[in-house]
């Protein structure tokens, strides 16, 4: 078998040379691309023989983590590599029609006439960062007029004409108005609008898309695929779709390209790949997203280890083989892996393949892969962690009660503060000790700002913080001075989101890990004990005691993520405020984390705040999750009532964005759009704030009388709609 | 077939574990910044010619051949002698022909002529002059020179007016040149970091405040500034003093851009996530300010003062040359180029014209070494 592949692999090879050999049905066939990096350090194969062939008026999605050469790939296909980089072999063809001659974009001079005609004319691009593709300094008309007027040879006038067409067509409200519009007056989701419109100003048969929805909301995100699936049901455009989201693969893909380390790791049609993925890799890369909506839930996320190299030590053979859990020795790490087809239209990379390695088992293998270690490990325990504490008589770890934090806007000449922003707005909340409570929300809610608030990184306006650490008195934590804080600033530790941004450069672990221990504590430089501490607190959150000494340059991003979790953990807490801790990191690398914050939790009897924009994450994680809207809690329950009966409209609506990671569930989903626009926090609405976009809105009381906050059921859930009991509201877990 | 599993390696199996990373990974800042910087090699070449200049400053008088005031009346306007390897007779070593001086009995030009058959042995170590080498060790002995101290004066580059030797005077003034700067540098460092910090790290009204004391202090125009002072300062002061002075007096007023830098800089740094952590932790105002604040910009701030030090340089000869700045008997390249000033100097004299060829290659090199520590610093740039 593998004889016969090589042949086929030569075959087309041969055939390319006379660059007719493309079938009509692909209009871009990617052939062994390499883009590698000729840097100081040695040459950086960012991509290394690439072979993709994008079928015509399809969606092909290109997934794999960060590093891998997703972006790379693209790039090289637009001629928009820069230096030190440079496409050393490999040809991509492009044709356009079915009719049209094929061309090697890959041959062509990335600054000639050639290219530039095809780049922008024949090829829409859309790019992640929606406001910084856009130029501040032209109107969003302007730009689009140009990007028309650059392909096309038509008048000022009727290229404005085709213009307010194009924005009127991705759905841009008032498109006359807007079309006088700078980029930084629209939100990141109108900007990504537009930048579609001028990827389509043109209509180009292919449209690549480089994680055009990472930098969103969820609820952008989803309408943003919508439009582009509409726009391709219209226009019957083919689409390169890059993301390392598996729930947007799912979604919108016809056919998966999963990449690792510049290679293809496994390609095929979306439901091939999702159902019976043939490589290690993509294997892993599903077992380690949390699925919202399962009802068995796993208390900890299978991993996988390490994290990707970077392509300067890409390891020999198999570049995954380091990482996996099924390498052969003598094999994996010493020869790369062949082509090797699976079914119809799907294809691996991988050893385990070859028939002389494939072992008897190997069914069970594709289909179970959770590693035996992970199941092992000790089920968390809620029942046990909150039971002796849940007495009424004792009070709850923290009670949030009525707090605001209000910033006021300044105007004029002297700076007068003219109104203000509540960017919480009378939230009450309670944690109980041992708990995890997920805040969710959209970018702007206020879910960060309370998170401050309660810890005090910024003063609240009002309202109380009552901190009771041991559950016999309370201590209200918003009005005491800085000085009288520190004994509390241990006991209520944050992580923050960036770890990139959150360590100071220029110490090492040992002084960051044991800063608040000197500051908070007093205790000496000198002292021995710290070191101690420092190297035990190493060792329980994954890494090495020796790296006491390094600065945090030479970690990577969920070893920097550890170390923060170190620092937080260090002065033994009580409560944790996690604000996105996982959010910048890598779905491997993310669910490495969240098991590690598990196991942390139940060893250390902590107590989560758990703030995150990722319905699946705080699914996974929490037992009970608060929704904010515009610097309120709008709903309030356990993690299982709220995801399969929510009990405002805000919270399916949100739910039903998410996209999940089974393409078989695709469309079965009831579909909630909310229209883009938050309204303005300076001033919210009448009635409801969440009127203007509510599908559910009724005639009476919803634009007139503020909801407020409420129990209802039996449980101790809350909700904060007029209607509540009225509405019948779709869950994500009920169909299961 | 061999289907044994790997071992199973740690969660950061891949980290930096081999010994050169390692080593790499344990490095500071510090450490990152140099192996950026000797990647420039612009600015290494600026780093070693500022650090020879400074080797310079510090061991002028052993270099020079001859002390700043010493003159030779028979040498007025002598000009550059070379040096030859092989005499007439075969025989090796240093050595130049003594000037022989003629003057044109009708138009009573001077003119200097080698005499081919004398020939001055020059040496290194040799004993001239005597001196006091870093200001204590009494000695005469100076780099190179004639080996017998009575024989005729040697000028490599010409001598001036008096007779004096260019290429001495050029070593002792660049003695005055790359340090009367440095005093103006640091005061006004000092007064930006501090005044730019309070009002970048408190901000709101003091920050108003300051900042309008700053534009006040901009609006000052310097140039009759300078002109008032040289002429307020008395008299009878040493010349360096007198500059000194208006170094001070100038650099009180030079604070500002940077105090402005040093503020934005604050502003955005307050922000930082890292900032605020610090701040959980129970890092006090004063610690977040010198502990982690300062830190992070400490690398900008030397860069900014490599780039200020020939701004001054600039100055200094800019104003001695007009006659405001340093006066003779002080030795400095601008006071040297105030010799230059006149057409027929430069027309019959031209080595007296070197000593700004040395201001180039000072501020060009403290530039490329600014330019190089910024970039080095700057950890966004590749």
């Amino acid at each position: 078998m593998t004889q016969q592949e090589m042949n086929v692999t030569t075959q087309t090879a041969h055939d390319s040379e006379g660059s007719v050999a493309v079938d009509s049905d692909i209009i871009m066939s990617i052939q062994d691309l390499k883009t590698w990096f000729h840097t100081d350090e040695g040459v950086v194969k960012a991509v290394d023989g690439v072979n993709i062939n994008i079928p015509r008026g399809k969606t092909m999605c290109l997934v794999g983590e960060s590093g891998c050469g997703k972006s790379i790939t693209a790039r090289s296909v637009l001629g928009l590599i820069d230096q030190p980089g440079k496409i050393e072999d490999g040809k991509v063809l492009w044709r356009e029609t079915r009719d049209t001659e094929v061309v090697d974009l890959a041959s062509m001079k990335p600054t000639g006439d050639a290219i530039r005609r095809i780049r922008g004319g024949q090829i829409g691009m859309v790019f992640q960062e929606p406001i910084a593709s856009l130029s501040p300094m032209y109107t969003v008309g302007a730009q689009l007029v140009q990007a028309i007027r650059l392909h096309q040879n038509i008048s000022a006038d009727e290229a404005r004409q085709r213009a307010i067409e194009q924005l009127d067509r991705v759905g841009i409200p008032q498109p006359q108005r807007r079309f006088h519009s700078y980029p930084f007056q629209l939100s990141g989701g109108m900007c990504q609008r537009v930048m579609i419109a001028i990827a389509l100003a043109n209509d180009p048969a292919l449209l690549i898309a480089d994680e055009p929805t990472t930098a969103l909301d969820v609820t952008t995100q989803a309408r943003i695929l919508d439009l582009i699936a509409g726009l391709q049901e219209e226009t019957g455009m083919s689409v390169l779709f890059i993301t390392h989201d598996l729930g947007v693969v799912a979604e919108i893909a016809d056919d998966v390209t999963v990449m690792y380390l510049g290679k293809v790791a496994e390609q095929g049609g979306v439901n091939d790949v999702f159902d019976s993925p043939q490589h290690p890799y993509t294997r892993a890369l599903l077992s380690s997203i949390p699925v919202m909506g399962q009802d068995t839930k796993v208390s900890r996320l299978s991993t996988i280890k390490g994290m990707v190299p970077t392509p300067a030590n890409r390891p020999t053979g198999c570049p995954f083989h380091d990482r996996c859990t099924e390498a052969i020795v003598g094999v994996c790490d010493t020869v790369e892996p062949a082509v090797h087809h699976v079914g119809a239209g799907q294809l691996s990379l991988c050893h385990l393949l070859d028939p002389e390695h494939q072992p008897p088992d190997s069914e069970t293998v594709a289909d179970d892969d959770v590693d035996p270690q992970e199941e092992l490990a000790p089920k968390v325990d809620i029942a046990a962690r909150t039971d002796n504490l849940d007495d009424p008589d004792r009070f709850p770890l923290l009670s949030v009660r009525d707090l605001s934090v209000d910033f006021p806007i300044k105007n004029g000449m002297f700076s007068r503060v003219t109104s203000h922003v509540h960017a919480v707005n009378k939230v009450s909340l309670d944690i109980r000790p041992g708990e995890t409570v997920g805040l969710v929300g959209e970018s702007g809610c206020g879910k960060t700002t309370l998170g401050r608030a309660i810890s005090r990184a910024l003063d609240p306006t009002s309202g109380q913080v009552l901190f009771s650490p041991d559950g016999s008195t309370q201590v209200d934590l918003a009005t005491l001075s800085n000085r009288e804080l520190k004994p509390y600033r241990e006991q209520v530790r944050v992580i923050f989101q960036d770890p990139f941004a959150s360590l100071n450069p220029r110490k090492n672990l040992l002084e960051l890990i044991s800063a608040p221990l000197k500051k908070i504590r007093g205790a000496d430089n000198k002292d021995s004990s710290v070191q101690e501490k420092v190297a035990e607190m190493l060792r329980r959150v994954g890494l090495q005691p020796e790296y006491m000494f390094r600065y945090p340059h030479a970690f990577s991003g969920g070893q920097r993520q550890r170390i923060n979790i170190a620092r937080a953990l260090i002065t033994r807490p009580k409560l944790v405020i996690a604000d996105e801790a996982v959010s910048a990191l890598d779905v491997s690398v993310r669910a490495q984390i969240l098991n590690l914050m598990a196991d942390l939790q139940d060893e250390y009897d902590l107590t989560y705040l758990f703030i995150s924009h990722d319905l699946s994450v705080v699914e996974h994680i929490s037992e009970r999750v608060a929704v904010m809207y515009l610097g309120e809690i709008v709903e309030e329950a356990s993690t299982h009532e709220l995801f399969t009966s929510p009990q405002h409209p805000y919270t399916e609506a949100l739910m039903s964005a998410v996209p999940i990671a089974d393409p078989h569930r695709r469309g079965s989903q009831i579909r909630v759009r909310l229209p883009d626009d938050l309204p303005d926090a300076v001033n919210p609405p009448p009635g409801c704030y969440f009127h203007t976009r509510c599908p559910h809105k009724a005639e009476t009381l919803c634009d007139t009388d503020r909801p407020e906050l409420h129990e209802i059921g039996d449980g101790p859930r809350r909700t904060a709609c007029h209607w509540a009991s009225e509405l019948s509201l779709a869950g994500v877990a009920s169909n299961q | 077939m061999a289907t044994t599993l790997l071992p199973d390696a740690s969660p950061d199996a891949s980290a930096t574990t081999d010994l050169k990373s390692a080593k790499a990974a344990r490095s500071g800042q510090l450490r990152l910044i140099w192996r950026r910087f000797r990647k420039h090699r612009l600015a290494m070449i600026g780093l070693v010619i500022t650090l020879f200049l400074y080797l310079v400053v510090i061991f002028g008088d052993f270099i020079a051949p001859y002390g700043s005031g010493e003159f030779d009346a028979d040498h007025t306007y002598a000009p550059p002698q070379a040096i030859k390897l092989v005499d007439a007779n075969g025989d090796w070593g240093l050595h130049v022909h003594p000037l022989t001086l003629e003057q044109d009995p009708d138009t009573l030009a001077l003119t200097f002529t080698p005499d081919e058959a004398q020939k001055v042995e020059l040496g290194f170590f040799v004993r001239g002059s005597e001196y006091k080498l870093l200001g204590m060790i009494s000695t005469d002995v100076h780099l190179f020179g004639a080996t017998d101290p009575d024989a005729r004066a040697v000028h490599l580059l010409g001598a001036d007016r008096n007779g004096r030797d260019v290429l001495s005077r050029m070593i002792m003034g660049t003695r005055i040149s790359m340090t009367i700067g440095l005093v103006g540098v640091s005061l006004s460092f000092v007064l930006g970091i501090i005044i730019g910090g309070i009002s970048g790290f408190i901000g709101g009204r003091t920050d108003m405040v300051i900042q309008r004391i700053v534009e006040f202090f901009m609006a000052i125009p310097t140039m009759p500034l300078w002109l008032g002072l040289a002429a307020a300062i008395p008299r009878d002061w040493s010349p360096t003093t007198r500059y000194m002075l208006i170094t001070v007096v100038l650099s009180f007023v030079g604070w500002t851009g940077l105090a402005r830098e040093v503020r934005g800089r604050f502003l955005s740094l307050r922000e930082e996530q890292f900032v605020m952590a610090a701040r959980l932790d129970g890092a006090s105002r004063p610690g977040l300010m010198f502990s982690e604040m300062l830190p992070s910009m400490m690398s900008h701030l030397i860069a900014t003062a490599t780039l200020a030090i020939p701004g001054m340089i600039l100055a200094e000869t800019s104003l001695s040359f007009l006659g405001l700045g340093l006066q003779a008997p002080t030795v400095s390249w601008g006071v040297l180029l105030q010799e230059a000033q006149q057409i027929r100097v430069i027309a019959t004299a031209p080595w007296l014209l070197l000593p700004g060829l040395a201001v180039v290659i000072a501020v060009l090199a403290l530039n490329f070494l600014g330019d190089g520590l910024r970039d080095a610093a700057d950890p966004y740039k590749r």
